[in-house]
């Protein structure tokens, strides 16, 4: 498959019942690069992501997808090409395996295929045993692994991961965090990924871009940003005096 | 007290031995109110998803509506199909007053909205991550409302089960377009006024005691529904 696909942000704005949460922002994400987008609570970082990954509209500004410098219209097929991972699992009320395949399903993959596809992403986060489970009878890290097989299945360009590990448990985050590095990571898709835990975004990222009350106010290298800091707020965050 | 005996002990002799006249009211009960469901449902759940699932200028009024049609009473509804019916109105021509078609028409008139704002309910209440993880699995908007509604099945079906709750037991709509005509639109809720009226009880204890049953089944029915829902 192609991996040229690319995301532009420009100037977004966005606000909720007249309080803006985004405040003209802008960035260029870089292709094969994970990218985590950090700050503290309530500084948009998930509203960002959705609005990213053509989940929420902004109210201003542009958002940008392009291809070999060509800009793509933000059509069905567009969509079909990036995906999306919530902090929430959003499984479906129905078995593993057909979870799993939903994705495949709406693209109009036989039967055969998706079960070949499904089977080897399954097995890879450990839930192919427990396919014909219904899927509201997992775990918390369970239901998560299998909301992240279900959005990898059907092999993304560019992945949007909004707080994976934001409810589970210390084991359950080793055991997603090792899923993304291997399988998303590894495979050098184009990540951004929001979280509130740094240290997640330390292990994980190869760019940090720091948010605060809807504004972009750091960006850079991850071990710059964890070294260097450019700005006071951003300093204040990684050593834990930025409370809301 | 004797009278209530005796007319227990005629009613279960009408049921043990399938008394003709019974079966065939009770049939045209089911009959009626089956199809009245089945029209509603088809025609109400697809619209109760569209109104849920859909933003549009008015919606908060639409669904105000909905629910007060919920509670329509049924001698209104009787009242208004037999003017639009009657001879003089408007569907005159088509001779349906006093026909089963015309019951079926009431019926489903009281079970529509029920079965659409419950529907609406229902889909309304799937969690939003749900279809927010469909939209971004790359599902388009009419398979977003295809799993809204599967996700909606359990609510949707419960919705069903009240909607026939209501129709079966009603009394004053069907009697007003149908005319409690013996052999033609005699169903249970008729015959037991028109019986009771003329102080013959058993037949109409035997019809209330089928009508209970039917109720009890589609309680229980619905109680099942559930259980499985929040199992599930």
């Amino acid at each position: 498959m192609n991996r040229n696909l690319t995301v532009k942000i420009k100037d977004i704005s966005k606000s909720y019942g007249g309080v803006k949460v985004l405040k003209e922002c802008s960035y260029a994400f870089e292709k094969g690069r994970m990218h985590a987008l950090i700050g503290p609570n309530g500084s948009g970082k998930s509203t960002l992501l959705r609005i990213c990954g053509l989940i929420e509209m902004s109210d201003k500004g542009q958002i940008t997808y392009h291809e070999h410098n060509h800009a793509i219209e933000h059509t069905i097929e567009l969509k079909r090409r990036i995906s999306m991972v919530f902090s929430k699992d959003g499984l479906f009320n129905t078995t593993v395996f057909k979870n799993a395949s939903y994705g495949l399903k709406v693209r109009g993959a036989g039967f055969r295929d998706r079960h070949e596809r499904v089977k080897e992403i399954l097995k890879t986060v450990g839930l192919w045993e427990k396919r014909r489970q219904s899927a509201k009878t997992l775990s918390a890290g369970e239901g998560q692994r299998l909301a992240i097989a279900r959005s990898l299945v059907i092999d993304p360009e560019i992945i949007f991961l909004d707080e994976p590990t934001a409810s589970l448990d210390p084991a359950n985050t080793a055991l997603i965090e090792n899923i993304i590095t291997k399988l998303i990571r590894d495979a050098h898709k184009t990540v951004i990924m929001a979280t509130h835990n740094m240290f997640q975004a330390q292990r994980l990222s190869d760019r940090i871009i720091f948010m605060h009350e809807g504004e972009l106010y750091d960006e850079g290298l991850t071990g710059d940003f964890f070294e260097r800091p450019k700005n006071d707020i951003a300093y204040q965050f990684l050593s834990g005096k930025l409370i809301y | 007290m004797a009278l209530i005996i005796e007319g227990f002990q005629r009613a279960f002799s009408l049921l043990v031995h399938l008394d003709p006249e019974l079966l065939g009211i009770i049939y045209l009960s089911i009959k009626v109110s089956g199809l009245a469901l089945c029209i509603a449902a088809v025609s109400g759940i697809p619209l109760g998803a569209v109104i849920g699932l859909r933003r549009f200028f008015g919606k908060g009024l639409v669904v105000s509506i909905l629910n007060t049609f919920m509670g329509l009473p049924p001698v209104v509804v009787g009242l208004f199909l037999y003017l639009i019916l009657s001879r003089s109105g408007p569907l005159g021509f088509m001779g349906l007053l006093y026909s089963p078609t015309a019951m079926i028409m009431a019926q489903t008139i009281l079970a529509l909205p029920i079965i659409i704002a419950l529907s609406l309910a229902a889909v309304t209440s799937v969690d939003e991550t749900v279809k927010q993880s469909a939209q971004a699995l790359g599902a388009s908007s009419g398979q977003i409302s295809i799993l809204v509604i599967n996700e909606a099945r359990y609510s949707i079906m419960a919705a069903v089960i009240a909607a026939f709750g209501r129709v079966i037991a009603e009394v004053g709509a069907v009697l007003i377009v149908g005319g409690n005509i013996a052999g033609l639109t005699r169903v249970m809720t008729t015959t037991i006024a028109l019986e009771t009226d003329k102080g013959d009880f058993e037949l109409a204890l035997a019809l209330g005691i089928v009508l209970l049953a039917i109720s009890l089944i589609a309680n229980a029915g619905l109680h099942l529904i559930q259980k499985k829902g929040v199992r599930s």
